[in-house]
């Protein structure tokens, strides 16, 4: 792939990540530049889950460094945070707020994104007729589709999302991946883990299989 | 960012903790039917004899007060937890520690303020003089916050533990003994009819000592917990 | 000498040199705890007062002022982990937890034991005892906290923050109790020997107070070094070390 010519972007050096004394990856080094979009694979247990946490900073890595445009995610911190946005297993989806009340927590606790407002995002993940519903009341689909508009109510250049797709019917995973293929048009940058094959069409795309 | 958004997100997540709790709001009456609970059951245990009751109301009321505190503690973070508002809180665009305060704020007004609804209902069970409960409910105001504050430390380092209650109880009770010190001793000194200023300024003082380290040691017990 | 603190900071070379201080330790901490028992028990004179009784002081001091330093050694050894991520202060952290809890412990027990014939009762809520009392609480929750969390690492993190927290505590902890003591108990407490204890009973009780510490560098150092092999028990120098032996 076409090598990211500045410092721009997220780069891995050597990260190692270990649990229970158990090597669950080391050596793990790429870089993810402006409309890349970074594809995990591998078997249950393989680190996937892990290596998205350390990617959010939200972990430490055991061995090696993590930089955004050339300084470390950990010195950064909150300005790091202002950059990336995060979906996982638990989808942070708050069952006694209404979906318009969830999107409006997201956007306040990141930087406010000007190109769509609360009920824009709604409009794009096809719940505009749910702003006043608790999410309790959603379905698993519309849950996860209400979690995944809030990628779109912050400023975030990278997503990292992981398994996006759980849960979502056919139209709505192709809702979503044409999230992503805006995302990644724009500039943005993507990393994801999936059971679901991605479909990114003519995308920049950087695999990495933890379990090999 | 800048102060306003700051701000902005602080009050945010005020007003949505205080929501969340109105819209369970049967729970908000829990603790305190534990504190009202717990505090009746001492004349039952000790006989009603009014004297004997007024000498110790001061120490039954607060240490009752104590242990609703500690069971309240449990909600300050463990729904975030179990949804993954946490995760999110964690890597927001604002300082942690920040919104952990407001965070605390909130749950101190749910949990801890309606002790003082109740408190001087209490006192006139347990005989106490109007001077005593004036001086209590002045002890409780200064005094409850600080317990939701160095609280939330525990909750912060037991949040992921499958079975955190017990252990937070151990972890949290030895540092609740100077509120209870100082607290129980100014309602009996008021009651003996003496001057409690410097009890009270040594509250305030825990108080503000504990709001201005204890969300740092909350956060960066928050990220080691959720590592 | 940077390079010394360079090598002391991998688990390999600690466990190294840990291993040959050892014995050194273990034969000055003997010999200074004999020769202080001595100069206690034998050669320092009764006192007046309290008669014999009072030489349970050379256990129960030292070990009084033991619990207190080791509990701030802790949260320093946890702090230092924290900030440099340094995993060998983390395990002096962790492995100094119980040693404390075992010092504070003895502090009460020889209290109590003391103050059976001092005021005729096992448990007094004096103010240093009740202190110790709290201590061993404060103790008792950094053990029970490191437990409780599975990974060790994070274990070792969220205890040193606990520490922390408890040392900012101890101080005022400290001054509410004397506080609360000096209103309920009034000054019947008296208090013997500090202004004008007698050189005999100083220098054994000096004596003593080295001894201890020793005796904790002493097992906080064997305790570490089996913390460093248990944790690095996949690494290739911990493998070599148990098939050489």
């Amino acid at each position: 792939m076409a090598a990211v010519a500045t410092d721009t972007g997220l780069n891995a050096r050597h990260l190692a990540c270990m649990r229970n004394d158990r090597n669950l990856f080391e050596q793990l080094s790429f870089r993810l530049g402006c409309g890349q979009a970074l594809i995990l694979e591998g078997r249950n247990g393989s680190g996937k889950t892990s290596l998205l946490r350390i990617l959010c900073g939200m972990r430490q890595p055991d061995d090696g460094r993590l930089h955004w445009d050339g300084e470390d995610i950990f010195r950064l911190g909150p300005e790091y945070h202002a950059q990336i946005a995060y979906v996982g297993h638990r989808d942070g989806v708050k069952q006694d707020l209404s979906a318009g009340e969830n999107l409006r927590l997201a956007r306040g606790l990141g930087a406010p994104n000007p190109a769509f407002s609360i009920e824009a995002a709604l409009d794009r993940v096809e719940l505009w007729e749910h702003e006043d519903v608790l999410a309790r009341n959603l379905s698993a689909g519309q849950q996860r589709r209400l979690a995944l508009a809030r990628l779109l109510v912050t400023r975030a250049k990278l997503w990292i999302l992981d398994e996006p797709f759980t849960s979502l019917d056919s139209h709505g995973i192709d809702i979503v991946e044409s999230l992503f293929a805006n995302h990644l048009a724009g500039g943005g940058m993507l990393a994801v883990t999936s059971h679901h094959p991605v479909s990114l069409n003519d995308a920049d795309i950087i695999r990495i299989n933890l379990s090999t | 960012m800048s102060t306003a958004s700051l701000n902005r997100a602080f009050a945010l997540l005020l007003w949505r903790d205080l929501l969340l709790a109105f819209r369970r709001r049967t729970e908000l009456l829990n603790p305190l039917l534990f504190f009202v609970l717990v505090t009746t059951l001492f004349p039952l245990g000790i006989g009603a004899d009014p004297a004997l009751l007024r000498a110790v109301a001061p120490g039954i009321i607060w240490v009752a007060a104590l242990l609703a505190a500690m069971l309240s503690l449990d909600s300050v973070f463990r729904s975030d937890f179990e949804d993954g508002s946490l995760e999110q809180f964690l890597i927001s665009a604002q300082p942690l520690s920040v919104l952990v305060l407001a965070k605390v704020i909130a749950h101190w007004l749910i949990t801890g303020l309606p002790l003082l609804i109740v408190a001087p209902l209490l006192g006139l069970l347990l005989h106490m003089s109007g001077a005593s409960i004036a001086a209590l409910l002045l002890t409780l105001l200064l005094g409850t916050p600080v317990l939701s504050l160095i609280g939330a430390i525990g909750v912060a380092l037991t949040v992921g533990l499958r079975r955190g209650g017990v252990i937070l109880s151990l972890l949290v009770l030895p540092l609740y003994i100077p509120v209870l010190i100082f607290a129980a001793d100014a309602v009996a000194t008021s009651g003996a009819g003496l001057p409690i200023t410097a009890h009270l300024s040594l509250l305030a003082a825990l108080l503000v000592l504990s709001v201005s380290l204890s969300p740092l040691a909350t956060a960066a017990a928050l990220k080691i917990s959720l590592s | 000498m940077l390079r010394f603190f360079h090598q002391l900071g991998s688990p390999k070379h600690f466990y190294r040199i840990a291993g040959s201080w050892i014995p050194w330790l273990a034969a000055a901490c003997a010999v200074l705890m004999l020769y202080g028992l001595y100069q206690g028990m034998v050669v320092a004179p009764t006192d007046y007062q309290q008669g014999d009784s009072y030489r349970i002081m050379f256990i129960h001091v030292p070990s009084a002022w033991m619990s207190l330093f080791i509990y701030v050694v802790m949260a320093a050894a946890g702090a230092i982990g924290l900030i440099w991520h340094m995993k060998l202060a983390e395990v002096i952290a962790i492995s100094s937890a119980p040693i404390g809890a075992s010092f504070t412990f003895l502090a009460l027990i020889t209290g109590s034991i003391w103050g059976k014939p001092m005021w005729g009762t096992w448990w007094v809520w004096d103010a240093r005892l009740t202190s110790e009392l709290i201590l061993l609480f404060l103790y008792l929750g950094v053990m029970a906290l490191y437990g409780a969390i599975d990974d060790k690492r994070t274990a070792a993190r969220a205890t040193a923050i606990l520490a922390i927290v408890g040392v900012v505590n101890i101080p005022i902890i400290h001054y509410s109790v004397e506080w609360w003591n000096t209103l309920h108990q009034g000054p019947t407490v008296t208090k013997f020997g500090a202004p004008s204890i007698d050189i005999r009973m100083l220098i054994p009780l000096l004596v003593m107070a080295v001894a201890f510490k020793l005796f904790y560098v002493l097992v906080v150092l064997m305790r570490a070094r089996l913390e460093v092999l248990e944790r690095e028990r996949n690494a290739r120098w911990v493998r070599e070390l148990v098939e050489a032996s």
